[in-house]
C-alpha cells in the first residue's frame, strides 16, 4: 500500500469508551451514582458509522467546537470465531494469549474520532459522534509486528502546537484484552475496525478544536494524520456568494468530506 | 414489490414474489420459481460499497417505554448496530446459555433508496426505498446505564433477523398506520401499531439526516410496542407487519447452535 493513497474502513468501526485510566478514575466516584448505579463491567463501545469516515487531508464540517479524539485503530484482518479466540485466551499464559488474539489484528492505524462535546455517557451519543466527516484516517495501516502498541504514545497538535500525548501503556483493557473482551460477545468481521479509546487531559476535557485549525496526528513508526476543520454549511444554503454561515471562524464553508459524496 | 435475497443452487439470487412463490430475477435462471421452502433466506437487503449504517431507536412506542418506566423520550433515543448482527428469514438465533430476559422486538425496518442530507419532514418519504421486519432482539441480563442501550446487549451475532422482503416503498402508501404483532409459538404475545411511534418515519429521517448522512441500503429500525416477553431456547417467533411481511425465527442454545432445521 502505498503512503499516498488515502486509507478507508472497510468495514464496521468500534470506538471504545472510558478505556484509560486517567478518564476512568475521575470518573469513578460518578460510577455509582444516578444514571449509572454502577461501574461498567464489559467493554462500552460505540459505532462509527461509515458516513464519518473521512482520509487523511479531508475539510471536516463542524457546526462549532470539537472534541479531538487521538487513538489507534485496530484493523481486524483474519477471521476466527468468538469461542476459539475467548477459549485460547482462557487457556493460555498471558504471553501466548496477547499472541493468539492480536494474530486477528491485521494491523494498526492512527485515527481521529471526532466528537461534539457531551457530559453524558448514559445515552448513546450519534448526534454528537456520528456526524459526516468525524472519523478521519490516516492514510496507511501499519503491520501489527512493526509497532510495540504498549510503548506507543500518540502526539496530537493543533495548528502546529502540542496539546496532547496519548500514552498507550496507560489503557484500562490493553489491545489483547480489549479485543478478546469485545469478541465474548460479538464478532469482528475481517476489515473491521476496533479503536482502543481516546483519553482526557488532566482536567476531564478533551482538546478542542474549531472551524480553521488545523490537526495533526502523529506517533512513530505510523502514517500520520493531518486534517483540517472547516464551517459546517447550514441546512438552508445561502444564496450564492453569501457569507460562511455563523457559528465558526470559518474561512471557506465546505460541503462535504470528499469521502463518498455521490 | 416485494424482493428477497436467497441462496440457492450454490449462489446467492434476488427475487421477488408473486402468487406465493419466489420468481427468480438473476439472469441465469430468470423468470424460475421456487418455493418458500426451497430456498435459504438472506437479509433482503443489496450490498453496499461501504459498511452498512443500521440505526435503531428505544422507546420509540409510548407504550413500550411506559412498560419499560421509562418516560417517551424528547429527542429520538438512537444507537448504531454493525450490520454483522442481521440474519435472515427462518433463521436460527442464539440464546446464550444461562440469560434470564432475552425478548424480542418486531419494528418496521426503512431501508434507505436515496443518498439523504438535510431532509425535511415533508420531502422525507421521497428517500425510502423500501420497508422490512426486523427483530431486534435485546438480552436484557446485559443491560449497563453506559451509552444504553449497549452493545452486549444490542448488537450480538444472529439477534437482528429482518426479512423476509424488503417492500417497495410505493407499495406502502401509509407506513403510520400498520399493525404489528409478534406471535410466539403460535400464541400473540405482542400488538401494536406504527401510528403509535414516538417519532414518526419523516421524523426519524430529518433527525437522522440534519447531522449524518444516509446512503442507499442503510436502515432505521423504527422501535417496538409494548408486549416483549422471554423467550426460551425453541422458542418459534414470528414478528408481522401488516402488509411488509412475516418474519419467523428460532431461538438455538450456545451449546446447540446447528439444530436440524424444521418447517
Amino acid at each position: 500500500m502505498s503512503f499516498d493513497l488515502p486509507w478507508l474502513p472497510g468495514g464496521t468501526v468500534y470506538g471504545t469508551l472510558l478505556n484509560f485510566r486517567r478518564e476512568f478514575d475521575l470518573w469513578a466516584p460518578k460510577m455509582a451514582q444516578a444514571p449509572y448505579q454502577a461501574a461498567p463491567k464489559a467493554p462500552v463501545l460505540y459505532v462509527k458509522t461509515a458516513n464519518t469516515f473521512a482520509p487523511r487531508g479531508a475539510a471536516v464540517p463542524v457546526p462549532g467546537e470539537v472534541e479531538i479524539g487521538a487513538t489507534l485503530g485496530l484493523v481486524i484482518g483474519s477471521f476466527e470465531s468468538n469461542e476459539a479466540v475467548a477459549s485460547a485466551s482462557q487457556a493460555q499464559s498471558a504471553i501466548n494469549h496477547e499472541v493468539d488474539v492480536l494474530a486477528r489484528v491485521a494491523g494498526c492505524v492512527l485515527i481521529d474520532d471526532l466528537s461534539l462535546p457531551h457530559a453524558s455517557y448514559y445515552r448513546p451519543a450519534i448526534r454528537w459522534r456520528n456526524r459526516d466527516g468525524f472519523l478521519v484516517c490516516a492514510p496507511a495501516v501499519t503491520p501489527l509486528r512493526e509497532i510495540d502498541i504498549k510503548a506507543l504514545k500518540i502526539e496530537v497538535r493543533v495548528n502546529g502546537a502540542w496539546v496532547q500525548t496519548v500514552d498507550l501503556s496507560t489503557l484500562m483493557r490493553d489491545a489483547a484484552t480489549l479485543l478478546a473482551d469485545v469478541s465474548a460477545f460479538m464478532t469482528l468481521q475481517p476489515g473491521d475496525v476496533l479503536l482502543l479509546g481516546t483519553d482526557c487531559l488532566a482536567d476531564g476535557t478533551r482538546p478542542r478544536a474549531r472551524a480553521g485549525d488545523r490537526v495533526e496526528i502523529s506517533a512513530p513508526g505510523l502514517a500520520t494524520l493531518t486534517h483540517t476543520l472547516a464551517a459546517e454549511v447550514s441546512a438552508v444554503r445561502p444564496p450564492q456568494g453569501a457569507k460562511a454561515p455563523s457559528g465558526g471562524s470559518a474561512d471557506t464553508p465546505v460541503r462535504s468530506v470528499g469521502a463518498y459524496s455521490s | 414489490m416485494k424482493l428477497a435475497r436467497i441462496a440457492w443452487a450454490g449462489a446467492v439470487h434476488e427475487a421477488i414474489e408473486s402468487d406465493g412463490q419466489l420468481e427468480l430475477r438473476t439472469p441465469a435462471f430468470r423468470g424460475r420459481r421456487l418455493s418458500f421452502d426451497e430456498v435459504v433466506w438472506l437479509p433482503p437487503l443489496a450490498p453496499v460499497p461501504r459498511a452498512r449504517t443500521v440505526l435503531a431507536l428505544g422507546l420509540n412506542y409510548a407504550d413500550h417505554a411506559r412498560e419499560l418506566a421509562f418516560k417517551p423520550p424528547e429527542e429520538p433515543l438512537a444507537f448504531a448496530k454493525g450490520a454483522a448482527s442481521l440474519i435472515g428469514h427462518r433463521a436460527f438465533t442464539v440464546r446464550p446459555d444461562g440469560v434470564q430476559n432475552m425478548h424480542y422486538e418486531c419494528e418496521l425496518a426503512v431501508v434507505i433508496g436515496r443518498e439523504a442530507k438535510n431532509v425535511k419532514k415533508g420531502d422525507a418519504h421521497d428517500f425510502v426505498g423500501g420497508y422490512s421486519v426486523a427483530n431486534d432482539y435485546a438480552i436484557r441480563d446485559y443491560l449497563e446505564n453506559w451509552y444504553r442501550p449497549n452493545l452486549r446487549v444490542k448488537n450480538r451475532d444472529t439477534c437482528t433477523p429482518i426479512g423476509p422482503w424488503l417492500v417497495d416503498a410505493a407499495d406502502v402508501p401509509n407506513p403510520m398506520n400498520l399493525r404489528l404483532t409478534t406471535h410466539v409459538n403460535g400464541v400473540l404475545t405482542q400488538q401494536g401499531t406504527t401510528a403509535d411511534m414516538v417519532f414518526d418515519v419523516a421524523t426519524l429521517i430529518e433527525y437522522f439526516s440534519s447531522f449524518m448522512t444516509l446512503y442507499p441500503g442503510d436502515v432505521i429500525l423504527t422501535g417496538t410496542p409494548d408486549g416483549v416477553v422471554d423467550c426460551p431456547v425453541g422458542s418459534v417467533v414470528v414478528c408481522e407487519i401488516e402488509g411488509i411481511g412475516a418474519l419467523q425465527n428460532t431461538l438455538v442454545s450456545e451449546s446447540n447452535r446447528t439444530p436440524s432445521p424444521t418447517r
